[in-house]
């Protein structure tokens, strides 16, 4: 079997046994490149093999494997450029904390995978590049925004990647691609080098092709950072070990308010069935409330903004990336200008459609309408999540309400676009971790996922309960046809 | 509630973001219908509710006022579209 196919644990395995070499890994990843690529679409840009080659597999915790990282990672003298053009040419300067640590394990950068751009959209159609494909069906979006991270490690064109999330930006695409996408509890993982989208809401956290992957990677990049004020430091639990901790006795809630008109009835289905086996393995469920979901996706959608249109006001064409400056002068001071033939060439139309409404909720007369009310629900969000987790370990929910649809669909669309978050958003405004795995396929083959949503700092009990429930099933062993 | 084209111009231009008059009638039915589903906000009651503006329960965070290493001014300018010696180059901001 070509190595590329393999989980990053088994790879390492080989390694230590020498049945594989390093040289044959990256060999491998690059003939799958040189295959799939054209079709899949999930990089940003070819990725550097020969870097990728130059690993030393021995005695580190990560064999010196290659990792993926979504275009919106920083690392060192590598182009950065969040799909976008306003960013176009822009080579990071530094290494993101989260670069810096998969290095000290022993891993290399693999490239830079697409993304929405600025990782505004459930879809990777808003990357200046091209939309990257669901490699289970190239007729149909890989989810977003970590789409091309996703695709990348659906299409076994890269062991396992990094992304973000914001509203779902890993969960759903994982969901959409079958793959392993966890969210951390917010302050978790440092944010330092992850270009911001919005401040309060964004995580970095790793997509995988089994649970035990992603427990391992997270052990890699979770932890204090002092150049994150927002990181939180109380110690990190070895992940590994909670896998094999019991599922039985593990109280799971199941909110009534998430299944409703709107989930199809396959991954209805799936998630039911999904349920069974757990209640076979052990857990107990009952029903829950969290009565505030409705309000999840009007309430992000002006806080995200509002924090997107304040981060974003950097790229102004005077520190990187593109400047355009054409026009004949206008009226008003040149700068200016500058700024608004930059800021107008430079951004696709969901960023623009971003940044206007983030500063519209912001603006006189209009802050207390709906920012300040924003903060104020997200309150009562949160609020929902403390009271049901008095009494459970863990909330069952499916990812996202439909499998992967087809390219085109939404674009023209944004609020049906925004509704394919409807499952995630909530995790983020609260801070929980949450990790979305694979639970069936259908009728037309396309992934469903099943979301694990936990405690703030929870994360080993969200590894034990996938880690059990995927051991017993086989839909992380399935692979697209490409 | 209703925006209107020349609302939507006006916050373009605080966002210092350039439009054409296609984009501000494609965007304006948008955000209305965007703006018309954030609505429903206002049937909650928040009267007795505070402000999340973040998660976690830290309060100011503190580090030692110290010297340390930093990049240097020459790999910061590398990406910068316009620089003269040591600085950023911009278009006359005074008349």
């Amino acid at each position: 079997m070509k190595l590329n196919f393999l989980t990053g644990h088994e790879l390492i395995e080989s390694l230590r046994s020498k049945k594989a070499d390093s040289g044959q890994i990256v060999a491998d990843l690059k003939k799958r490149f040189d295959e799939v690529e054209p079709k899949v679409k999930a990089f940003a840009r070819p990725p550097d093999f020969k870097d990728a080659a130059n690993f030393e597999s021995q005695g580190c915790v990560l064999g010196g494997l290659p990792v993926a990282l979504k275009d919106n990672i920083c690392s060192d003298g590598d182009l950065t450029e969040c799909s976008s053009r306003v960013l176009g040419g822009f080579i990071a300067p530094y290494d993101a904390t989260v670069v810096k640590k998969l290095k000290e394990n022993g891993a290399v950068i693999l490239g830079k995978t697409n993304m929405d751009e600025f990782a505004f959209g459930s879809s990777c159609e808003t990357s200046c590049f091209y939309p990257t494909r669901n490699p289970w069906n190239l007729d149909c979006v890989p989810g977003g925004s970590s789409g091309g991270s996703a695709a990348s490690v659906a299409a076994d064109e890269s062991i396992w990647a990094l992304g973000s999330d914001t509203g779902g930006s890993i969960r759903q695409p994982a969901s959409l691609c079958g793959v392993v996408g966890m969210k951390p509890t917010y302050g978790r993982v440092s944010r330092y080098g992850l270009i911001a989208f919005a401040s309060s809401l964004d995580q970095i956290g790793p997509l995988t092709k089994d649970v035990r992957d992603n427990a391992l990677l997270l052990n890699a990049i979770a932890g204090y950072d002092d150049r994150d004020a927002t990181s939180v430091n109380i110690p990190v639990p070895d992940y590994l070990r909670s896998l094999e901790k019991d599922i039985k006795g593990m109280r799971i809630g199941i909110p009534k308010e998430y299944f409703i008109k709107g989930m199809d009835p396959e991954v209805e289905q799936a998630i039911r069935e999904a349920i069974s086996k757990l209640k076979s393995l052990g857990a107990e469920f009952k029903e829950v409330s969290l009565p505030h979901t409705e309000y999840a996706v009007a309430v992000y959608y002006i806080i995200a903004t509002a924090e997107a249109s304040s981060n974003l006001a950097r790229f102004d064409g005077v520190q990187y990336g593109l400047r355009v400056h054409e026009k004949a002068k206008e009226a008003g001071p040149e700068l200016v200008s500058m700024y608004k033939e930059t800021r107008g060439k430079g951004f696709g139309a969901e960023a623009k459609r971003r940044i206007i409404l983030g500063t519209y909720v912001l603006s006189s007369g209009y802050y207390d309408a709906y920012y300040s009310r924003a903060l104020k629900v997200r309150t009562l969000i949160k609020e929902d999540f403390d009271k049901v987790f008095r009494e459970c370990d863990l909330i069952l929910t499916p990812t996202s309400p439909t499998p992967a649809f087809k390219i085109g669909e939404r674009t023209d669309d944004p609020l049906s676009m925004y509704l394919s978050d409807i499952y995630t958003i909530s995790v983020n405004l609260a801070g929980l971790p949450a990790l979305s795995l694979p639970c069936g396929l259908t009728k037309n083959g396309l992934p469903i996922g099943l979301q694990v949503l936990g405690k703030p700092f929870g994360e080993e009990d969200i590894y034990c309960l996938a880690y059990h429930y995927e051991q017993n099933t086989q839909w992380h062993k399935m692979k697209p046809k490409l | 509630m209703a925006i209107s084209r020349e609302e939507v111009r006006y916050i373009a231009n605080l966002a210092r973001i350039g439009l054409t008059e296609e984009e501000v009638a494609h965007f304006q039915g948008q955000l209305e219908g965007i703006l018309e589903y954030i609505d429903q906000l206002k049937k909650v009651d928040i009267s007795k509710t505070n402000a999340t503006a973040h998660v976690l329960d830290l309060k100011n965070v503190y580090r030692p006022d110290v010297v340390r290493p930093s990049l240097s001014s020459e790999k910061i300018l590398k990406g910068a579209p316009s620089r003269e010696g040591n600085f950023f180059k911009v278009p006359k901001v005074i008349e």
